[in-house]
């Protein structure tokens, strides 16, 4: 098969201020391939790919389209030369159903017909084997049939390259097969597809060629078939790193946190915690698995006290008294006077657990300001906390005093995490803590939690990526609907097992 | 009396109708513009202006320049504040709010500067100008309305700036929901990154729309001298009716066909006062409250109903720009 190119870049460059987003990179897509862009955050993919769907303008370089150099100026050029992005984030308009969704923007012939485009469009849909009703409300659906919509409108529109920014981040095992199936229905008819991601199996098993980027540098394209995930690693990072999670099994286990039987009702009067217990163990790392939404905030903010419960008891065995505490209906402060050390590492980082506008030793204080004695505050001690976090957790910054909004989000997240561990917990709860985090600090993020758990902490850990669930925690809980669907040993259940339990509906708790 | 009652509602819920229609156009595209009892005022004064200036050059009005000149002059008028907004608020992304409130702040200003020099410039004892003339030509309705009973006067004794108001409203909402350009224009108030990615000049559709929605606007002020006021312009008679225009935006959840009949309503609540008997001064203005009253209503039967398509354009207030992240 000769291989034909859909898309050239050579020496692409482009700054944001003194911040090189790209530098030099040259790249080629063939029809017919699924190319996977692969990249730690901030290593300029999604940068580079908004060069050819026409979001940004490159400072230099040349993009050659079908061997012609052109110039892509806005999306709508893009969408001259055939070419279709699907973003992160959707850009979608809420009140508008699919089908309007799908027409907006495209300058067709004739009189403005909907009822004649849904039919054009249901073809397409029927050819790739998209299951979508075009005359839904986009608000009404779910974030995998958002993607369709994404997917059907830039093939709508005759694209005939396809550029899917981080596809799989919000999809469920079985959706991110469907994903794919479409996918290698779409090369098989000669399209070419980018895949922007960072999740290793993903694009060993999709793509055909793999490309690398680190920090805004092209390092090089292999074949997949001749990688593997430690090369892919390598040339990502730069270096060696070791990418097995260590499972360690800690002896001595007692009951920690008992919750049993809790019900949460929002102020919208849904019911989104429905009937849930569980018991998280000391010495152990308790997974807690769910499509996004299903009650995993609200529950973790039910154990913290920020949240007033319907119905159910939340018990704490204190190990130091020996007695068992109530936590329900109790506040924070009431919950820290007990003498109980609850850390919480909340999804929204820079809503609920930082201050963004203060410095990182203001944001120490914020968990310790009580302890001051006199109406001053004294910032010795965190200030020798906020400097031992950067060395040991290697925050970059440019020192203790920079607001935490202007790091990286993998930085914030050392930050609040490094400040939750220094409060040696005996409970410790973190929401997605490697949210948007590269590999490293992911790996970091997952030895910091083992750490704990080697201390006989009680560690409750919310995560979206099931591989790692798999590895990393010694039970995984998975809730379903504001449900418990099941609760399976990590050790021997499989990725199919956990994602059909995701989606189970009114599960019961079939215990261990 | 009923017929009576109708016709004052109508004649005053035209103006409210203009502006509230103008309003909707303006924050389909995403712009909050509380300029809008500026924008009248302007349109007003604007309208006067023209009257005043070709009732003083000739001896005999011809009466299509009688209607034409004061049109053009508040159609210009209107246009000016309805590009100063936009340059403020999509071209330097100023805050909307502070840009409308010093919007009308501005324009009262205007009319009442303005105003204030004709009347020094007609030298009459009286603290208004008279433009009996135009206004009559302005006024003429139907000539066989007054033959067909109730229903011509119900339906066909306005003058023609009514008609023209209610046309616009309808055309409005045929061209949100019908055309093409419609949906873009929605998509845009909607959510302008999104817009923006399926190649629509965001820009261009703020400034036609916030443009376009002023000069309609200001006609509701043309219309308020010329046919409810007899061609009487006094300083600080327009009252609250820019804000009223604006409450019906809500009352009518965005939607112009909607607005026909909220303008029509809150004109009705604005005068039934004058035709319940023994009311007394103060009891008067409770009954004028009556419409924000209702506003405040809709508002909260809106939000318990939570229906997404009841709600304000969603990056409404919001400026737009392609490369914040």
């Amino acid at each position: 098969m000769s291989r034909q190119a859909a898309i050239e870049l050579k020496n692409i460059t482009k700054t944001f201020g003194n911040i090189i987003a790209n530098k030099d990179v040259n790249l080629t897509v063939y029809r017919g391939e699924v190319l996977s862009i692969l990249g730690e955050n901030g290593s300029g993919k999604t940068t580079l790919m908004n060069m050819i769907s026409g979001i940004y303008f490159p400072d230099h370089g040349q993009i050659f389209v079908d061997g012609k150099e052109v110039m892509i100026k806005s999306p709508k050029d893009a969408f001259d030369f055939k070419i279709g992005m699907i973003h992160q984030h959707f850009k979608l308009v809420d009140v508008f159903t699919a089908a309007e969704n799908i027409v907006l923007g495209l300058e067709e012939k004739g009189r403005y017909n909907l009822k004649k485009s849904v039919k054009e469009i249901q073809k397409i849909c029927d050819q790739y084997g998209f299951e979508l009703d075009l005359n839904k409300k986009i608000y009404e659906m779910s974030v995998s049939e958002k993607q369709t919509v994404e997917i059907v409108k830039v093939l709508y529109r005759g694209a005939d390259i396809l550029i899917l920014d981080e596809p799989t981040a919000v999809l469920t095992p079985q959706e991110i097969k469907k994903l794919f199936s479409v996918l290698k229905n779409m090369r098989a008819d000669g399209k070419a597809i980018v895949i922007i991601t960072h999740k290793l199996n993903e694009v060993m098993e999709i793509s055909d060629r793999v490309a690398v980027l680190r920090k805004g540098e092209y390092i090089g394209t292999v074949e997949t078939a001749e990688a593997n995930e430690s090369i892919l690693t390598e040339m990502m990072v730069g270096k060696k790193i070791e990418l097995n999670i260590e499972r360690t099994d800690v002896e001595k286990k007692e009951d920690r946190l008992v919750v049993d039987n809790i019900s949460y009702v929002n102020h919208e009067g849904l019911k989104v915690l429905k009937n849930v217990s569980f018991t998280a163990r000391s010495g152990e790392i308790l997974g807690i698995a769910g499509i996004a939404g299903s009650g995993q905030r609200e529950l973790l903010e039910s154990i913290a006290g920020l949240r007033k419960l319907s119905d159910g008891t939340i018990v704490y065995n204190n190990p130091q008294t020996g007695k068992k505490d109530y936590l329900r209906d109790k506040t924070p402060v009431q919950i820290r006077e007990l003498g109980i050390r609850l850390s919480f590492v909340p999804e929204d980082r820079l809503g609920m657990g930082l201050v963004g506008n203060m410095d990182i030793i203001d944001n120490m204080m914020l968990r310790s300001y009580r302890k001051g004695k006199s109406a001053f505050l004294q910032r010795k001690a965190p200030k020798d906390l906020a400097e031992k976090i950067i060395d040991d957790l290697e925050v970059v910054t440019p020192g203790a005093t920079t607001p935490v909004r202007r790091l990286s989000g993998g930085n914030v997240q050392k930050v609040l995490v490094g400040r939750e561990i220094a409060a040696a917990p005996t409970v410790f709860m973190a929401a997605y803590p490697v949210r948007g985090l590269d590999i490293n600090s992911s790996y970091m993020i997952y030895n910091l939690l083992n750490n704990q758990k080697e201390k006989g902490v009680a560690v409750i850990f919310v995560g979206e990526d099931l591989d790692v669930l798999l590895q990393l925690c010694d039970r995984i809980l998975v809730i379903s609907s504001g449900q418990i669907s099941g609760v399976v040993d990590a050790r021997t259940a499989t990725k199919e097992d956990v994602g059909l339990l995701m989606t189970k509906t009114g599960g019961e708790n079939d215990g261990e | 009396m009923v017929v009576q009652i109708i016709q004052r509602a109508v004649m005053q819920g035209i103006p409210l109708l203009f502006g509230s229609t103008g309003e909707i156009l303006t924050e389909k595209a995403g712009n909050l513009n509380l300029g809008t009892a500026g924008v009248m005022y302007v349109g007003g004064i604007s309208g006067v202006i023209g009257a005043f200036l070709y009732e003083q050059s000739v001896e005999v009005l011809n009466p299509a320049l009688a209607i034409i000149i004061p049109v053009l002059a508040c159609l210009l008028g209107s246009l000016i504040m309805g590009l100063i907004y936009s340059f403020l608020t999509v071209s330097l992304r100023a805050n909307q709010n502070v840009t409308g409130l010093a919007l009308t702040t501005f324009g009262v200003g205007f009319g009442n500067f303005f105003g204030g020099s004709l009347i020094k410039i007609t030298g009459l004892d009286v603290p208004s100008i008279t433009l009996t003339r135009t206004s009559l030509c302005f006024q003429k309705s139907l000539p066989f309305a007054s033959k067909l009973g109730w229903f011509g006067d119900v339906f066909l004794s306005y003058s023609f700036l009514a008609y023209v108001a209610v046309a616009i409203a309808i055309i409005c909402t045929i061209y949100f929901n019908r055309t093409r350009s419609g949906l873009k224009l929605r998509a845009v108030g909607e959510n302008p990154a999104t817009a923006d990615a399926a190649g629509i000049n965001v820009e261009k559709y703020k400034y036609l729309s916030i443009c376009l929605g002023s000069m309609i606007a200001g006609l509701g002020g043309l219309y308020y001298v010329m046919d409810y006021a007899c061609g009487i312009w006094s300083n600080d008679a327009f009252g609250d009716r820019g804000w009223l225009a604006i409450a019906i935006v809500i009352f009518a959840i965005w939607r112009p066909n909607l607005s026909i009949v909220g303008s029509i309503l809150f004109g009705g609540l604005f005068i039934v006062h004058n035709y319940i008997p023994g009311l007394t001064f103060a009891s008067q203005e409770l009954i004028k409250m009556t419409p924000y009253v209702v506003t405040i209503i809709v508002l909260i039967v809106i939000s318990m109903l939570r229906k997404r398509e009841f709600q304000p354009p969603e990056s409404l207030g919001l400026s737009y720009f392609r490369e914040d992240r």
